[in-house]
């Protein structure tokens, strides 16, 4: 019992309440702000950059040497010059600048991607709110996924008869899983509470899907998308290889069979800066559209 | 005494595969229009449950609930709920928090311009229309609570449903929060039905208190008129002789006679 402590307490609240006061943090002098600002960023971009330079000497060192297999970043830039200094040329079929090879396989995960995102979210709020479509799905989600996605490459070309859409396929199919489930996980998340207060306002289904599932489950969804993004971009540049035509897979296989070792090694590049890109991309998509979902 | 809210022989059993636990056992109750009912137990009576069959979110296994001698068995914002813990949507303004209820009640009843009236309308009865564009995550405990009542009377309820609404709050802030609910209820009429743990908070709110025996099998053991008049004062209610009396008979019905059993 903590009757007479409690009564002490509600003595002492009860007259006034006590008064707001807004507090504003102490401004520090501008040069001062900036100094912190150079500071901070240095303190991140300098690691990495004394590490990048070690890790390009030790291969400029190693790969010198007459009889090297691969060549040395100085090759490698010597060779690949051209291509670095215009990306944008094109000289019909797939001689064509970096640029549009970027492009081309961009557009295919654009597409894939897009349509696995759509087809990932509904299936997965499916699975996460009926007990008998997960029962019923979930273990051939299990087994689906693991399938590598260039096993599903033979499949594709046999049921599209064209590479294009092969390749789309592939990306889609690579990418639906992880966005299913994690929307799946999202859905079956959300507190009871919010579908108490969802019941007690009698939203309807549609509502309640666009008021209350889709924010509550977006920090899932989004850990899910940005997987998928990831995977969509490893899945095309090995699809690619395969079906030929425009795009950085392609040009990989291109130059490997022309024995354009340097080539190859700026692609790799290209292609890390752009997987890169596309994970902050989806990243900070996601931080803006879950912004304020955090629990308070 | 006419029946405004009228629990009919509710019993109440869970089963999980072949275990079944009876948790309510023939409850009966009338509360009258305007009447501030609270429901007091030990921590796993059955009370919430109790609460939630009220509002439609259980459904009770036999009997049932009569509002103005219609069964109801389903949710609605005729018995709007306050949760206990504020259950406000993370992603949604205070403003738009108690504007979703809004929308929904009167959608066809009022103009967009006088929903928006009603919202402010009633985040200003709880003091919250400072907070109107601010998350709930901005705010303190007891201003989301607000903020959760606000949601529940903008809905106009028949009912107005408390379940443990102070339970998570700081003394206080919950002391703050009883003077505004007390002070609400004598400006706009509400019947409410509030589930409680607290002796004080049952006695100084509720026209009548319900008290329940432990679980499995909760019954309503006794119901005790509170003869208070109100408006009723926190200070001066220390050391009055009823207010004294009734929080006895409360505490000795809950220690002596139904002391709660830790291993239950």
């Amino acid at each position: 019992m903590n009757m007479p402590a409690t009564k002490i307490e509600l003595e002492t609240a009860s007259p006034v309440a006590a008064p707001v006061v807004a507090m504003t943090p102490k401004r520090p002098p501008r040069t001062e702000a900036y100094a912190r600002m150079a500071r901070e960023t240095a303190v991140r971009v300098i690691p990495p950059l004394v590490v990048i330079a070690l890790l390009t000497l030790v291969w400029e060192l190693v790969c010198r040497r007459a009889g090297s297999a691969l060549p040395p970043p100085s090759k490698v830039f010597k060779d690949t010059k051209e291509l670095i200094l215009d990306p944008f040329f094109d000289h019909g079929g797939i001689d064509k600048g970096l640029f549009w090879h970027l492009s081309a396989s961009l557009q295919r995960v654009a597409l894939g991607y897009s349509l696995s995102a759509i087809a990932g979210i509904a299936l997965g709020v499916l699975v996460g709110q009926s007990v008998w479509a997960m029962r019923g799905l979930d273990p051939l989600f299990q087994v689906l996924r693991t399938i590598p996605p260039l096993a599903w490459l033979p499949l594709s070309l046999a049921a599209f008869r064209d590479g294009q859409p092969s390749a789309i396929f592939v990306i889609f199919i690579t990418s639906i899983w992880p966005i299913i489930i994690n929307t799946a996980v999202g859905i079956r998340n959300i507190p009871q509470d919010y579908r108490n207060v969802a019941a007690v306002v009698q939203l309807n289904p549609l509502e309640f899907f666009s008021k209350i599932m889709i924010p509550a489950a977006a920090p899932y969804i989004f850990t899910g998308l940005r997987i998928g993004i990831g995977l969509s971009w490893l899945a095309i540049v090995a699809a690619e290889m395969l079906i030929g035509g425009v795009g950085i897979g392609f040009f990989i296989w291109d130059a490997w069979n022309s024995s354009h070792i340097s080539e190859i090694i700026l692609a790799l590049f290209y292609v890390g800066i752009v997987g890169f890109v596309l994970d902050r991309l989806i990243a900070g998509l996601g931080k803006i559209v879950t912004r304020g979902t955090a629990q308070g | 005494m006419t029946a405004y809210l009228k629990l009919d022989h509710i019993d109440k059993v869970f089963t999980r595969g072949a275990a079944t636990t009876e948790v309510l056992k023939d409850i009966n109750l009338t509360i009258e229009k305007g009447e501030y009912v609270s429901i007091i137990g030990h921590s796993g009576c059955g009370k919430s449950t109790l609460l939630n069959i009220i509002a439609g979110l259980t459904t009770a296994t036999t009997g049932g609930v009569l509002l103005e001698n219609r069964e109801v068995n389903s949710p609605g914002p005729d018995r709007a709920v306050v949760f206990q813990n504020h259950s406000l949507l993370p992603w949604l303004t205070v403003y738009e928090n108690v504007r979703l209820g809004v929308d929904k009640v009167f959608a066809r009843t009022k103009s967009r311009a006088e929903r928006d009236a009603w919202v402010m309308h009633n985040l200003n009865l709880v003091q919250m229309a400072h907070a109107r564009d601010k998350r709930p995550s901005e705010i303190s405990g007891g201003m989301k609570q607000r903020v959760g009542i606000a949601r529940a009377l903008a809905m106009e309820p028949k009912v107005l449903l408390l379940d443990e609404p102070f339970g998570a709050l700081d003394a206080l802030t919950r002391a703050h929060l009883q003077d505004s609910v007390m002070a609400l209820h004598q400006k706009l009429g509400n019947t409410i039905l509030m589930i409680t743990h607290d002796v004080d908070e049952a006695v100084l709110l509720s026209d009548r208190i319900v008290m329940m025996t432990n679980g499995p099998s909760a019954r309503i053991g006794e119901v005790l008129e509170v003869p208070l008049a109100r408006p009723r004062k926190r200070l001066e209610l220390a050391t009055n002789a009823t207010y004294l009396k009734c929080r006895q008979r409360v505490l000795e019905f809950l220690y002596e006679r139904h002391r709660f059993v830790e291993a239950a």
